[in-house]
């Protein structure tokens, strides 16, 4: 097996393991229900931490996620309570706002070539302080085409059911892999990752690339913020607050490497079910404080770093014998 | 020669810097099908004329033909579109990307509207069979060696040019094997009728593989010749523009010995270098002669205190010394330039100031600091002592040139005043010029009084300044060589000769 595969798959056997020690406890938990449920809470994550793929894969962070997605909620929610639009025609607005947000600091991290951490703070600072300027309450959405969203989906068999917005997460995960793999875009993504000047003397349309990437991150943290929005039919200003911190972890977890040029979108899913699995395990204890789910997540974080560092060391040993 | 037998024509190309005339109407032509050494020392204005031709720098004046026709490339991937491909030294394709990806980025083939990974892996195979590679195209090329990373570079730069092949120093890190293969795929690029443009230190090189010779120096053209009709110390001045030639082997002036200072008997280290006897003048200068490996480093480095003698003593003046550390070394006025200067010399991101007062500063301690005005004068006395280039004592020293570097380390054990100063290499990596005047600048030191050790690998430059030379091999002092003995012939045989025969 190639040494790129290793992170992906030992996140797989993680996953795998981890799912069947908790149904070796709680046999309920092998059910469509639960795994349905397990996409859709943890859709508008996924969603955001694929856009969270593409910025580090480029060697890159976007910190403004959790904020965008808080502003989404609200925006929507104001528009849809004191403006006639239809749900569909906000969706479009703010998806472009999103977008335009994240193609900014694209541009600004390429032009002013400045680090990609401190402009996605500001972006998140801007992001967070808009929404308050919206509403500093959190506002419910009434509207009935929310109704009809969410009553949407696929039954399974089963008592479980895929909904609109669990499955909306896996079309954004399919979607991601296709663009990370079998486009020039992807491929040039990896190449900013694995080195920016070299990229650049191979062609690269660094600018044009670098921009993309934030725009399509500013994009799906827009999109989750409207699956967030559906999900909780309310818009907060102080909702997913940290919700970037998990995207990372998950992009992480997923097997890719902070420093960028390496790694897997799926492996990002993956990430995501097993951060929800462990969610859902103590949920099935309940005596477990959910405080544990953290715990468990930093110390898997720390696993997979330790691993990433070794699989470096082992394939550089490889390469100077070879 | 300027008809269309030429495929690049750079005519009167000038290019001024701030301070500096890089290139001062600088003319080349580039034949189809033929290999072009393109010389100088560092600073000569090859890289940027290299730049010029491959749009990283725009020329401010005189015109490029490529098949005649005049172009102006802004970046560099204009100038590959046009035709005029690079490779560097370190390669620069991405480790983390497959070879096929590497081969093809940006033009990767695609089917309905996705990368067809199938035909691009296909076609990097195809396309790495004309150079005598079969590799699993879908491996990240980090799993390569340089001497093939190199040769996909080339192949890339080809496939996307094919016109003109600029290699700038692409041997400096690969071995005799792996230059000879690359060597064989230049030869058949240029039986294709490429025209290769080949940059390099290396002059056995440039005889080996080019069919004619440019040197520039200080911007300048200085000529164009065929490489068969020129020979080695031809080019050479050439290059220098001075006859270093006829300086080296000036014949060695009468030196006056002074007393005996140093004394090291039965020193050594297990494992490092056999116990040794040495004995160092003042107004001396010995040479250390032998193969890599042979323990000439592994004799400077415990002469300095920076691996501890286990036997033997020191005596400085007749009264013994503990030579423990090279703390203790500083004190008794020694002074060590060590052999690999990019990594234990300079402190790249501090100045030529800093740099330079750095080991004085050291050995006072700091509590004692040099004050701002003594460490300018320090600077700016050695700066011009030592004719160090550079535009102010507060520039980087990593924009140094190496020679210049060197000298500035130089310069930092001069400042403490040492009266025993070992040299390891020191002038590996530095162009010829600057040889000549660390060769000149030893030989002053050792005319004021100065006892000095030099190891190096270049035996003619031993021969130039050394008073004595110790040969060592297996990592022992196996000769001395003194007076009219010292000669390239008798050190060579010192070397290669299997039996001891110690004269000390």
């Amino acid at each position: 097996m190639k040494p790129k595969y290793l992170p992906l798959t030992a996140t797989l056997v993680i996953f795998l393991l981890g799912y069947a020690l908790c149904v070796a406890q709680y046999p309920n938990m092998l059910s469509t229900r639960v795994i349905g449920n397990l996409l859709t809470d943890n859709a508008f994550l996924g969603i955001a931490a694929v856009g969270m793929t593409f910025v580090i894969f480029s060697g890159g962070i976007d910190l403004s996620i959790g904020s965008v997605i808080a502003f989404t909620g609200v925006f929507l929610a104001v528009v849809l309570e004191h403006t006639s639009i239809h749900p569909l025609i906000a969706f479009a607005m703010v998806l472009a706002i999103a977008t335009l947000f994240g193609a900014a600091m694209g541009a600004i991290i390429h032009y002013l070539e400045m680090p990609a951490f401190i402009v996605t703070l500001a972006g998140m600072f801007l992001a967070r302080g808009m929404a308050f300027v919206l509403s500093i309450d959190s506002i419910p959405i009434k509207h009935p085409f929310y109704a009809t969203l969410k009553g949407l989906y696929f039954k399974l068999p089963g008592a479980g059911r895929i909904t609109l917005i669990g499955g909306l997460m896996l079309l954004v995960f399919a979607v991601g892999i296709l663009i990370a793999h079998r486009t020039r875009f992807g491929t040039n993504v990896y190449a900013l990752g694995g080195g920016a000047a070299t990229a650049r003397l191979m062609g690269v349309p660094v600018a044009a690339t670098t921009i993309r990437i934030y725009a399509l991150s500013g994009l799906l943290a827009g999109l989750s913020g409207i699956v967030f929005s559906l999900y909780t039919s309310a818009g907060y200003s102080l909702a997913a607050v940290g919700v970037e911190l998990d995207a990372i972890t998950a992009v992480v977890i997923g097997g890719t490497l902070l420093t960028g040029g390496s790694g897997f979108v799926a492996g990002t899913l993956v990430g995501i079910l097993i951060q929800g699995l462990i969610q859902t395990y103590i949920t099935f204890d309940g005596s477990l404080s959910s405080w544990w789910t953290k715990i468990l997540i930093g110390l898997l974080l720390f696993a997979f770093i330790l691993l990433q560092k070794g699989i470096i060391f082992v394939s550089r040993h490889r390469q100077q014998r070879a | 020669m300027q008809t269309s037998n030429d495929i690049l024509q750079a005519v009167r190309i000038e290019k001024t810097f701030p301070g500096t005339r890089a290139l001062d109407k600088v003319d080349f032509h580039l034949r189809r099908g033929e290999v072009h050494a393109l010389l100088g020392e560092n600073g000569a204005g090859k890289s940027t004329l290299i730049k010029c031709l491959t749009g990283a720098y725009r020329r401010d004046g005189g015109t490029i033909l490529l098949d005649d026709v005049p172009v102006d490339p802004r970046d560099t991937f204009e100038a590959q579109a046009l035709g005029i491909g690079t490779v560097y030294q370190e390669v620069n394709l991405l480790p983390n990307l497959t070879v096929a990806e590497n081969l093809f980025l940006g033009r990767q083939p695609r089917r309905f509207g996705m990368v067809d990974a199938r035909a691009m892996n296909r076609r990097a195979r195809d396309l790495l069979a004309d150079y005598e590679l079969d590799l699993d195209v879908t491996r990240d090329l980090a799993s390569y060696s340089v001497a093939i990373q190199q040769v996909i570079a080339i192949a890339r730069a080809v496939d996307l040019s094919g016109k003109v092949l600029i290699l700038d120093e692409p041997t400096a890190s690969l071995d005799a094997h792996e230059v000879a293969m690359l060597f064989r795929i230049v030869r058949r690029l240029k039986a294709k009728g490429l025209g290769i443009i080949f940059v390099t230190h290396f002059l056995e090189q440039v005889y080996e593989i080019s069919d004619r010779i440019t040197v520039l120096r200080n911007g300048q053209l200085v000529g164009t010749r065929e490489t068969s009709s020129l020979d080695r110390r031809e080019l050479i001045a050439m290059m220098i523009g001075r006859e270093l030639a006829a300086e080296i082997h000036a014949p060695r002036a009468e030196v006056q010995e002074g007393p005996l200072r140093y004394r090291f008997r039965n020193y050594g280290r297990k494992g490092r270098v056999r116990p040794f006897d040495l004995d160092v003048r003042a107004g001396e200068v010995v040479g250390m002669a032998g193969l890599l490996g042979s323990g000439r480093t592994e004799t400077a480095e415990l002469l300095f205190g920076a691996h501890r003698a286990d036997s033997g003593e020191a005596e400085i003046d007749g009264r013994a010394v503990d030579l423990a550390s090279p703390r203790a070394a500083i004190r008794h006025r020694f002074g060590f330039c060590p052999e690999d200067r990019k990594t234990s010399g300079i402190i790249g991101d501090l100045s030529v100031r800093e740099n330079i007062v750095l080991a004085l500063q050291a050995r006072r301690g700091w509590t004692r600091p040099i004050s701002r005005a003594e460490q300018n004068r320090l600077a700016d006395h050695y700066i011009r002592a030592l004719d160090i280039r550079t535009a102010d004592r507060e520039k980087p020293i990593k924009l140094l040139s190496g020679g210049n570097q060197q000298k500035a380390i130089l310069a930092r054990w001069l400042a403490t005043e040492p009266e025993f100063l070992i040299l390891d290499e020191p002038t590996r990596g530095i162009d010829v010029g600057a040889h000549a005047e660390i060769v000149k600048l030893i030989e002053a030191l050792r005319e004021k009084g100065l006892s000095l050790i030099v190891v190096s690998s270049e035996i003619e430059e031993l021969v130039a300044y050394s008073t004595r030379v110790i040969v060592l091999r297996d990592r022992a002092h196996v000769a001395e060589l003194d007076g009219n003995r010292i000669t390239a012939d008798q050190i060579v045989e010192a070397i290669a000769a299997t039996d001891e025969r110690r004269t000390s």
